[in-house]
């Protein structure tokens, strides 16, 4: 599916390069495909097209005259729209995470308490948060407030044992009550955090759901986080709005992040509860327990990694400043195996060579070519080589004698006349730079570094 | 089987509630002899409300839009009923009859219901005065094997299990050697819930296959892949790992009871052509059901 999508898209490329705006004409195709991509991920359809809306909207009527995006030099419209419908699902997936992972009652002990499906992962989520709030110097108790699965309340007693974490235990059978008295005891014993582990609920149980209500009555939680499968379909949307409605939850946790799914559910949560994904839980063990990345399941949301990644390249990873600054030694004929070095780290910087060449539309047959000429190990060669010299030696490569460059190649792990070679190459680089001694040139070669990796004129890779 | 009757009953009342919630809309759509293309993308979005992703909604739209052509008055609801039902039908479920020792083992990543599935099949099976082995193969999650205890004694049957952390595969063949050497009719192998992409853990599956073929040659008889009805389009991924991984024989749909209507096995069968045994609507013992895909396909449809 990945793949098919660049073709698609490349195809889009062919009758829409050179237009300058996104027209609701030019984005019909990206629009289409995006909208596959989000129901693939498992977005609810209405919120699917809801935000497609507006994204278009946004994408139609924004730029500098109100009249349409423009076209950025690089992209096409389709690739354009997609960009834009990325920065606007990173926004809405929560934009910049808040600075605290979990507000803290003013005082303690601060009660937090979980919710959500059978199966979620409730009990676990509860050792990893826990685990994560003891590194965080926080001493957390544990509370099995679920009596109606069998054993639950056992699993949970271990899973403390495993976080490290004392675990409450009472004889009592009520979860309510069971809540009420581990909040009491965490008052009496100084546990300033207190979890409560709730049953597993439909959302239509009216009774159950009746339970929690009056756990949050009673106990009074500062955080309730509703703990969602990441890998649920579109019913993701009725039980979060419905567990919503009934405790007026804080936050979301995602569970079983660590599998392939695209984890659409994520972004129909927080759609429609408004409320931020705090944490995501990553793997079997109580660490793989992570603060959220909106950005990273944006990307994982859209499946277009490739093209997303080649939106980044176009955008120009190239640093502006370093750039400028490199312009004006050229400008002075200054030019160094530091300045060497930190090019080829720009063109590093782009990502792997043969990843750049596969991202390019056409690229593809001749990219095995370059591929043998331009390896990625080459370039690692190459840079071992530079980084086994002193700053001295780069800023001057004049003093580099016979026994200067034994001990570079004994330390860079390459032959010696590698690192003659690479001296040869930075030679006639710096008498081709000298030629072209025009800070005009640097921004030619950034937008050839962009299009054609390996396209450098006189670079040695 | 016994519990054959009044189980469609219980199956509508497990998707009565879905139905109440969501299928208004569907029944008016469905219920009319002709749509405009307005409707048409209503009914779309109602089909991929169901979890059965685009290409099977494709699929179906495009039927609905073929026969609109072809003939001025339709049948949406027959029309989609009968392009379902292809694909549910394609391959029908092999009864649980007791030939010697069968062996069951049932996957699936983790929380689908596993466990709980196991005790009820057990509760079922015990029920049809047939005796049954447990094994408590999830040495994995913590109190995975005390659950699978409580469920043995729910249902009055003998669970075999050792510690915590174990070797599955070690646990597997002696239940299935003690069965054999008991003349026991079923033996039912728990697992530890594992995510479809961890490769280690599948091969853990394969494990346990080769360690069971090594008492009874044609172990296991039947491989169950539980499937969560609330998963969405992973399913598909899910279901082809674990047909690969362990060479799933049929699958068990859990959780039919709440809001979500488990669409997503339409493009499962599709894929992977494989039965579904039975379906889970609630948290009693006999709450687990053989799959009937005329009440199914009622259910995804109204």
């Amino acid at each position: 599916m990945f793949e098919s999508l660049t073709d698609k898209l490349s195809k889009a490329m062919k009758s829409l390069r050179g237009e300058a705006r996104l027209t609701e004409k030019n984005i019909e195709d990206a629009l289409r495909e995006v909208r596959m991509a989000l129901l693939e991920a498992d977005v609810h359809v209405q919120v699917a097209r809801s935000f497609l809306q507006r994204v278009k909207e946004k994408a139609l009527t924004q730029g500098e005259d109100g009249k349409g995006v423009s076209v950025l030099q690089g992209l096409n419209p389709a690739q354009q729209f997609i960009d834009i419908v990325y920065q606007e699902l990173t926004e809405v997936m929560g934009g910049v995470a808040p600075e605290k992972p979990l507000d803290f009652a003013s005082k303690p002990p601060t009660v937090v308490m979980m919710a959500g499906l059978q199966g979620a992962g409730k009990t676990t989520t509860c050792g990893k948060l826990a685990k994560f709030l003891k590194k965080n110097g926080h001493s957390p108790l544990l509370v099995p407030a679920d009596v109606y699965r069998p054993a639950a309340i056992e699993q949970l007693h271990v899973v403390a044992k495993d976080a490290g974490v004392p675990s409450f235990r009472t004889d009592e059978r009520d979860p309510v009550k069971i809540c009420t008295l581990a909040v009491d005891e965490a008052r009496a014993k100084g546990w300033d955090v207190v979890i409560l582990d709730t049953a597993g609920r439909l959302h239509l149980d009216e009774a159950l759901m009746e339970e929690l209500a009056r756990i949050k009555a009673v106990c009074e939680p500062t955080e309730i986080f509703f703990v969602a499968d990441a890998m649920t379909g579109q019913d993701a949307v009725r039980s979060a709005s419905a567990f919503h409605e009934k405790l007026a939850i804080t936050g979301v946790i995602l569970t079983k992040a660590d599998g392939d799914t695209r984890g659409g559910a994520a972004f129909s949560v927080k759609h429609v509860t408004g409320k931020p994904i705090k944490f995501v839980g990553s793997g079997e063990k109580l660490d793989d327990f992570e603060r959220f990345h909106p950005d990273r399941m944006a990307q994982r949301i859209l499946g277009m990694g490739d093209v997303l990644t080649l939106i980044e390249h176009a955008k120009e990873k190239i640093d502006e400043k370093e750039a400028e600054a490199m312009a004006q030694r050229l400008a002075k004929n200054q030019f160094t195996l530091d300045d060497m070095l930190g090019q080829m780290r720009q063109v590093a910087k782009l990502g792997s060579m043969q990843k750049i060449l596969g991202l390019l539309p056409g690229m593809g047959q001749i990219k095995d070519q370059i591929a043998q000429v331009a390896t990625d190990k080459r370039m690692k060669h190459l840079e071992a080589i530079l980084t086994s010299m002193t700053p001295k030696e780069r800023r001057n490569h004049a003093i580099l004698d016979a026994k200067r460059k034994r001990r570079i190649a004994a330390g860079s792990g390459r032959p010696v006349h590698e690192v003659n070679q690479l001296l040869k190459q930075f030679l006639e680089m710096k008498k081709m730079m000298g030629q072209m001694n025009d800070p005009r040139f640097m921004k030619r070669m950034k937008a050839m570094a962009g299009k054609m990796p390996g396209g450098m004129p006189g670079l040695p890779f | 089987m016994g519990f054959l009757s009044g189980l469609v009953g219980k199956f509508k009342q497990g998707l009565q509630r879905t139905q109440d919630l969501v299928l208004a809309p569907m029944q008016r759509l469905l219920g009319m002899g002709r749509l405009d293309e307005d409707q048409l993308l209503e009914l779309e979005d109602l089909l991929l409300q169901a979890d059965l992703g685009v290409h099977a909604t494709e699929r179906l739209m495009e039927r609905l839009r073929f026969e609109m052509r072809r003939s001025a008055e339709i049948d949406p609801k027959a029309l989609l009923k009968d392009e379902l039902l292809k694909i549910l039908h394609h391959v029908p479920s092999r009864p649980f009859a007791a030939e010697g020792t069968q062996v069951v083992l049932l996957v699936g990543v983790n929380g689908v219901g596993k466990t709980t599935t196991l005790g009820k099949l057990a509760a079922h099976l015990k029920g049809r005065n047939e005796e049954v082995l447990v094994v408590a193969g999830d040495t994995f999650r913590a109190a995975a094997i005390d659950q699978l205890e409580l469920w043995g004694q729910r249902a009055g049957v003998e669970v075999v299990r050792n510690q915590m952390g174990g070797d599955p595969a070690a646990i597997a063949y002696d239940g299935a050697a003690r069965a054999q050497a008991k003349h026991i009719p079923w033996v039912l192998i728990d697992t530890a819930g594992r995510l479809h992409v961890k490769e280690h853990l599948m091969r853990e599956l394969d494990k346990i296959r080769r360690s069971l073929q090594k008492v009874i040659p044609q172990a296991p008889h039947r491989v169950l892949l539980v499937l969560d009805a609330t998963t969405g389009q992973n399913g598909l991924n899910q279901a082809e790992a674990f047909k690969e991984a362990a060479g799933v024989t049929d699958l068990v749909l859990t959780k039919l009871d709440g809001s979500a209507k488990g669409g997503v096995v339409v493009p499962i069968l599709e894929r992977l052509k494989l039965p579904i045994a039975f379906v889970g609507v609630g948290e009693q013992v006999d709450d687990l059901i053989p799959f009937d895909p005329e009440a199914f396909v009622e259910g995804l449809l109204g």
